[in-house]
């Protein structure tokens, strides 16, 4: 294929954004013209970018000399900033991804956006949920951030994408914002939206900064600019003396800023606070934003910054050890917390953390291929699940309207609780294959699956390089990755139903069902891409076309890779935490199903081990009684001292001693000793007083003719010369 | 055409004049010709200053030029030296548009919602602008100060007789009176000051000849009188109380024009006159414009997070965003005194645009605000956050202006208020790295309050129909809930809407005239 396709690169992000218009503008009275105007537009904005992405595998000469399309616009003192476009292999493995990855939710969304279960029954007209149009209209606004953010050629282009990204995030996970829980502790769709746009506004600001100071140095923003050898040499001799860490390097300051972006939108811990929550959100939602794309941003990010990075770790220390110790600490952290939640959306928010978390323990140790690799997988198989587990909520309130209608009423009714499912494969077949298949591939099943190659590449890495703590830290991940995963499907889709809403849910309708299967056979084959060349069998057959692709891409902007030798051992070990994992999940909850209203045998057995990471750390809480109400306070102190305690009295006291001295003047002064005849102090108070007088009698026109009559007076005074 | 170019400015301001004139000799029975009279005329000055930004453009931007252009330079009171000298360039014709825009968008909401007095409130209207617009043309200091000053009454009446009750009006008009004219008692003293050292009121010849090069306390002096002047305007914390007041009290097109523009006036003074009179004294107190631009920042959105009522809350984030005018013009000034480093020119000149760009970004956007606190106030007659909540879906088109509204106060990309923040902050990075570290806080806790303040009370949650029962409809007929935005008020705030996307995604526009006429001003410093 010629490489004029590449002129198409910059169209891909615009069809989403005029759908947005169209649809805010136009069509947002009719729900399905408006859910296809988007469905359409995703679906150009799709096989352009299949379009690019397969143009640029045909040439992988190209990784030498990426695309790229410069347009001036901004002017910055006597230098132009261009915005524009640009295609490397990095970007083009995104857009095939993200491309098909969007067009299924969309699709999906359209089967899934009917009508919500905490609505008033009543307002149910046509079947749809009642904000229908707005909801397509907010995911193609999505849209066009992720598609922009993957094609931009700058930082600043990016983080403008990224920053579109976050405010869809906040309007789609609030998006039922109406929603009211029994518990007032539960988190409500509104709260939850704000909370994620302000944490992750937190790293966004620092990002911002990050960028700022990369500005300041290298003069630009284009990718190409600062990844020039001069820019990268140039921020790493420069220091800066700052304040608690001593003499640091730029780059390093410059790379922890950018870390900090990418800890907040990748949820990683300190900030990872905001995407359980997020789960308020439709599902759709959180398998497309919170799963798939927009968390992933981040780690993309770090991909993208990478040579910065490189230049600001000199050897085992520097920036790039602080990645891949957040990387590997969030990776177990949030593994285990993810044990002990029973929200089906939840475990799967935890477990996105966790797989970000080894995605970017994967960046810090080098490994950078294996972490796109893990990355463009994980999108495919948790794009799957999450879509899976909404078929499954989507159900199970069927099954529990249905079971409402045959007087069968339970009350307040968790839909997500997974205690409150049990034996759906029956029911849902479609959906709890493709469940099984995509858990399969998170819990990195050996040899069939996707998630176990991209798994294997990183611990091989690990292994490889001697960075034996991220890796025992990431294959004690994985092992809990497995156990969760099974526990999860375990008690949804196997034992016997334990409510009448699981035991009548349906299975879901085609247009969310296909989108399930499409998505299952990435999840598998998918994997297929980046089997090592030196693994025994398989290995030579395949060849491993990623690895070479972006292998190539790496060695082009100076990163290190290399082919690795084949080792038995992180093999063998990836193979037993996975295998382990599935196994302790079938001892507990596998080989004796659960019964209604039994509790959670790891309850039980870890006791307060098991209420802690139930109540995920109280990292929550922790925040609520440090930044929130910190916050809070300050801003009624700063309140406070500006309009009660200080500023404003002062000024107040400041006129009430004019008038007072004022007044003086007149009464000791003026009256008596002018005797009425009026002086310049009393003139001032006679015009103030005169003025108020004037607004009480409603005689403002007088004084305003004097004042205009003084004007035009003023001007007949000009000479003409 | 050169006709035209003599005389745009002129009949740019005073063409309002003219029409207050007319309106009063109008009777005041006949208010639907007064209101039919007075948009059409007030929309002159926007199609003359929309000719004016294009003409520039063509015969100035585009060829790298950003100097002043379409001067007029008589001679007014030859006894004192004082000229009639006016002139443009890129950094007021920005400006001199956005009065025109704001100024036609209020007279137009107000034809529909000003029931009392509507004579008088039409003249004062009027007349207002010829002041503003005077102040942005001025290139002598005394005509400077009487242009100055001449806006000061018909606002102090706007907010006198059309303000609510309940807000205090009287108390609010007389405390931005009486400030204001306590700020112009110092100028006034720093305008003679400079013809003392000068010999002229010229702006452009003054500067030329250089204010007290041989007594620097005298410089430091001036300057001073001429910053608190122009920081009582802006209003830069400490001196900002008088405005929540003022525009809490305002009517509503009172509040778009004081935040719209007459902040403005404060901002553009200290580019227009301190940064090339006084570059030494500036340069030297520069950290102290940008420090309190940073206090204000950051205190600002504190305060604003802290309020309970929607105009309140918006007139306290004007401190706020204020603060990124005063950050950007103090990192400007600061920067003169590093002339040696590398990229400093350039850091200097995006402080420069980013403060640009902010006074006329923060016109549109906090115009819209106001415009839209109106939109609800004229329907529920309160403005309490706390009655309001999940109006979303039963008023969709005000919710979604508002978003619009409040995401490019916050600052996203892809709206207009983003680049501001991003030329304020890049240029400050480069040149004063530490205030500007605390000043990003504020761009955390702006979106704080945008979001949990202002959406998540009012549009988000469940609609509660007992919370608040007195809602009419804007023309004032009882109805059981809330409405949505009327045509007019459609017509009103949507170009607002469209300029801030459209800003938002090719700033350059604006960015053009602030950038060529920094680069025209900062070289001559540096």
């Amino acid at each position: 294929m010629s490489e004029s396709i590449f002129n198409l690169t910059w169209l891909i992000p615009l069809p989403p954004l005029l759908a947005f218009f169209a649809i805010i503008l136009f069509t947002n009275r009719n729900k399905r013209l408006s859910s296809n105007v988007a469905i359409g537009a995703v679906s150009v904005s799709w096989i352009l970018s299949w379009l690019v992405a397969i143009t640029f595998f045909t040439n992988p000469g190209m990784v030498k000399k990426p695309y790229n399309l410069m347009v001036p616009w901004l002017p910055t003192g006597t230098t132009t900033f261009s915005m524009g476009v640009a295609v490397d292999a990095v970007t083009a493995g995104m857009l095939f991804m993200v491309g098909f990855v969007l067009t299924m939710i969309f699709i999906y969304s359209s089967g899934y956006m009917t009508f919500p279960g905490h609505l008033d029954p009543a307002l149910n007209t046509d079947g749809l949920d009642p904000r229908y149009s707005r909801f397509f209209a907010y995911i193609s606004l999505f849209a066009t951030g992720m598609l922009g953010l993957v094609v931009a050629n700058n930082l600043l282009m990016l983080f403008i994408f990224w920053e579109i990204m976050g405010l869809c995030s906040y309007l789609l996970i609030g998006f039922w914002y109406e929603k009211k829980y029994p518990d007032p502790k539960q988190i409500t769709p509104k709260e939850a939206g704000l909370k994620a746009f302000l944490t992750t506004r937190v790293g966004d600001v620092l990002l911002m900064v990050g960028m700022i100071f990369l500005y300041i140095f290298a003069g630009d923003l284009n990718f190409q600019v600062i990844f020039s050898g001069d820019t990268l040499q140039h921020i790493a001799a420069m220091t800066v003396n700052l304040p608690l860490f001593g003499e640091t390097s730029w780059a390093v300051l410059i790379s922890m800023l950018i870390f900090f972006g990418a800890i907040g939108k990748s949820a990683q811990f300190p900030l990872h606070v905001w995407l359980p929550d997020a789960m308020e959100g439709p599902t759709p939602v959180s398998a497309l934003i919170h799963a798939a794309t927009m968390v992933s941003a981040g780690v993309y990010l770090i991909v993208r910054m990478s040579p910065i990075f490189m230049a600001a770790s000199d050897g085992h220390n520097g920036a790039m050890t602080f990645v891949a110790f957040i990387g590997a600490f969030t990776a177990l952290f949030a593994a285990t917390i993810a044990v002990a939640q029973n929200d089906i959306k939840r475990v799967l928010a935890y477990s996105t953390i966790s797989q970000l978390g080894y995605m970017f323990a994967a960046l810090g140790i080098g490994a950078w291929v294996a972490a796109i690799f893990h990355l463009l997988i994980h999108a495919f198989f948790k794009g799957l699940l999450f879509l899976g587990s909404g078929s499954v909520i989507h159900g199970v309130e069927h099954g529990h309207h249905h079971a409402h209608e045959q007087g069968h009423d339970e009350g307040y009714f968790d839909a997500q609780d997974m205690l409150n499912m049990g034996g759906l494969l029956k029911r849902m077949p479609r959906t709890g294959w493709t469940f099984i298949l995509g858990g399969a591939a998170l819990s990195g099943f050996p040899l069939i699956t996707a998630g176990f190659w991209s798994k294997d590449e990183i611990l091989s890495d690990a292994w490889a390089n001697g960075h034996s703590l991220v890796f025992w830290t990431l294959a004690a991940a994985a092992l809990l990755t497995a156990f969760y995963t099974f526990r999860q499907i375990f008690l949804t889709f196997f034992g016997k139903p334990r409510t009448e809403a699981a035991a009548h849910a349906p299975e879901s309708v085609p247009s969310m069902t296909v989108p399930l299967m499409l998505l299952a056979v990435f999840a598998v084959v998918g994997g297929w891409i980046g089997i090592p060349e030196h693994f025994p069998g398989l290995g030579t057959i395949l060849n491993n076309p990623l690895g070479r692709l972006m292998g190539g891409q790496a060695e082009a902007y100076g990163l290190h890779y290399e082919v690795l030798d084949f080792h038995l051992f992180p093999v063998v070990a990836s193979m037993t935490v996975a295998l382990g994992g599935i196994f302790l999940a079938w001892l507990v909850y596998g080989r004796r199903p659960l019964k209604t209203g039994e509790p959670d045998p790891l309850q039980v057995w870890l006791g307060p081990v098991h209420t802690v990471l139930r109540n995920k750390y109280y990292v929550d809480e922790f925040y609520h009684a440090t930044v929130v109400r910190f916050a809070r306070w300050f801003a009624d102190m700063c309140y406070a001292f500006d309009s009660r305690w200080f500023i404003d009295p002062i000024v107040n006291s400041v006129g009430r001693t004019g008038r007072w001295f004022a007044g003086a003047l007149r009464r000791f002064i003026d009256e008596p000793v002018i005797d009425g005849a009026v002086n310049g102090l009393g003139l001032v108070t006679q015009a103030a007083g005169s003025v108020v007088r004037l607004l009480q009698t409603g005689q403002a026109q007088n004084y305003l003719l004097v004042l205009l009559l003084t004007v035009l007076v003023l001007l007949a005074m000009v000479q003409f010369v | 055409m050169d006709f035209l170019r003599n005389s745009v400015l002129t009949l740019i301001v005073f063409l309002p004049l003219v029409g207050s004139v007319i309106v009063m000799l109008m009777p005041k029975e006949d208010t639907k010709r007064i209101k039919q009279f007075s948009i059409m005329w007030s929309f002159i000055p926007l199609a003359l200053s929309t000719w004016l930004a294009i003409d520039y453009w063509i015969r100035f931007l585009a060829h790298g030029s950003g100097g002043m252009a379409y001067d007029v330079n008589l001679s007014w009171i030859s006894a004192l030296g004082v000229n009639y000298h006016i002139g443009a360039d890129g950094l007021s014709i920005p400006l001199i548009f956005l009065t025109a825009l704001l100024s036609f968008l209020g007279v137009y909401y107000s034809t529909r919602v000003i029931r009392k007095r509507v004579k008088e409130f039409f003249v004062l209207f009027l007349f207002l602008a010829t002041g503003m617009f005077g102040v942005f043309v001025a290139l002598d200091l005394i005509l400077f100060y009487v242009f100055w000053e001449i806006g000061l009454v018909p606002m102090y009446f706007l907010i006198g007789i059309w303000g609510q009750a309940k807000d205090r009006p009287q108390y609010a008009a007389m405390k931005f009176f009486l400030y204001t004219l306590a700020g112009s008692v110092f100028m006034l003293l720093a305008i003679i000051g400079v013809y003392l050292s000068t010999g002229t009121f010229d702006i452009i010849k003054a500067a030329q000849i250089g204010v007290w090069t041989d007594w620097p306390l005298a410089a430091s002096l001036s300057f001073w009188a001429f910053l608190i002047a122009f920081a009582i305007k802006v209003p830069s914390f400490p001196f900002h109380t008088w405005l929540p007041d003022a525009h809490t009290a305002a009517p509503t097109a009172g509040s778009v024009i004081l935040a719209g523009v007459l902040l403005k006036l404060g901002a553009y003074g200290i580019l227009r006159i301190l940064l090339p009179l006084f570059p030494q004294a500036f340069a030297q107190y520069g950290w102290i414009v940008a420090l309190l631009g940073v206090i204000g920042i950051v205190y600002g959105a504190f305060v604003s997070l802290a309020q309970t009522d929607l105009k309140r809350l918006i007139a306290y984030s004007s401190v706020s965003h204020m603060g990124y005018v005063m950050l950007g013009i103090g990192a400007t000034a600061v920067a003169l005194n590093m002339k040696g480093q590398e990229g400093m020119l350039k850091n200097a000149t995006m402080a420069f645009d980013g403060a640009g760009l902010q006074m006329f970004m923060h016109g549109i956007i906090t115009g819209a605000l106001f415009f839209l606190v109106g939109v609800i106030y004229e329907r529920a007659h309160t403005r309490e956050l706390a009655k309001f909540g999940g109006l979303s879906t039963m008023v969709p088109v005000f919710y979604g202006t508002m978003m619009f509204a409040g995401f490019a106060s916050l600052g996203l990309p892809g709206l207009s208020g983003f680049w501001a923040e991003f030329f304020v902050f890049r240029g400050a990075f480069g040149i004063v790295p530490v205030l500007a570290t605390v000043g990003v806080i504020g761009i955390v806790i702006t979106a704080a309050y945008i979001l949990y303040r202002i959406i998540q009370n009012v549009f988000l949650g469940e609609y509660v129909a007992k919370k608040w029962d007195h809602w009419t409809t804007v023309y004032g007929e009882h109805v059981s809930g809330p409405t949505d935005m009327e045509t007019f008020e459609k017509v009103t705030l949507w170009p607002l809407v469209a300029l801030m996307i459209l800003l938002g995604i090719f700033p350059s526009l604006i960015l053009n005239f602030f950038n060529q006429t920094a680069v025209d001003i900062l070289s001559r410093l540096f």
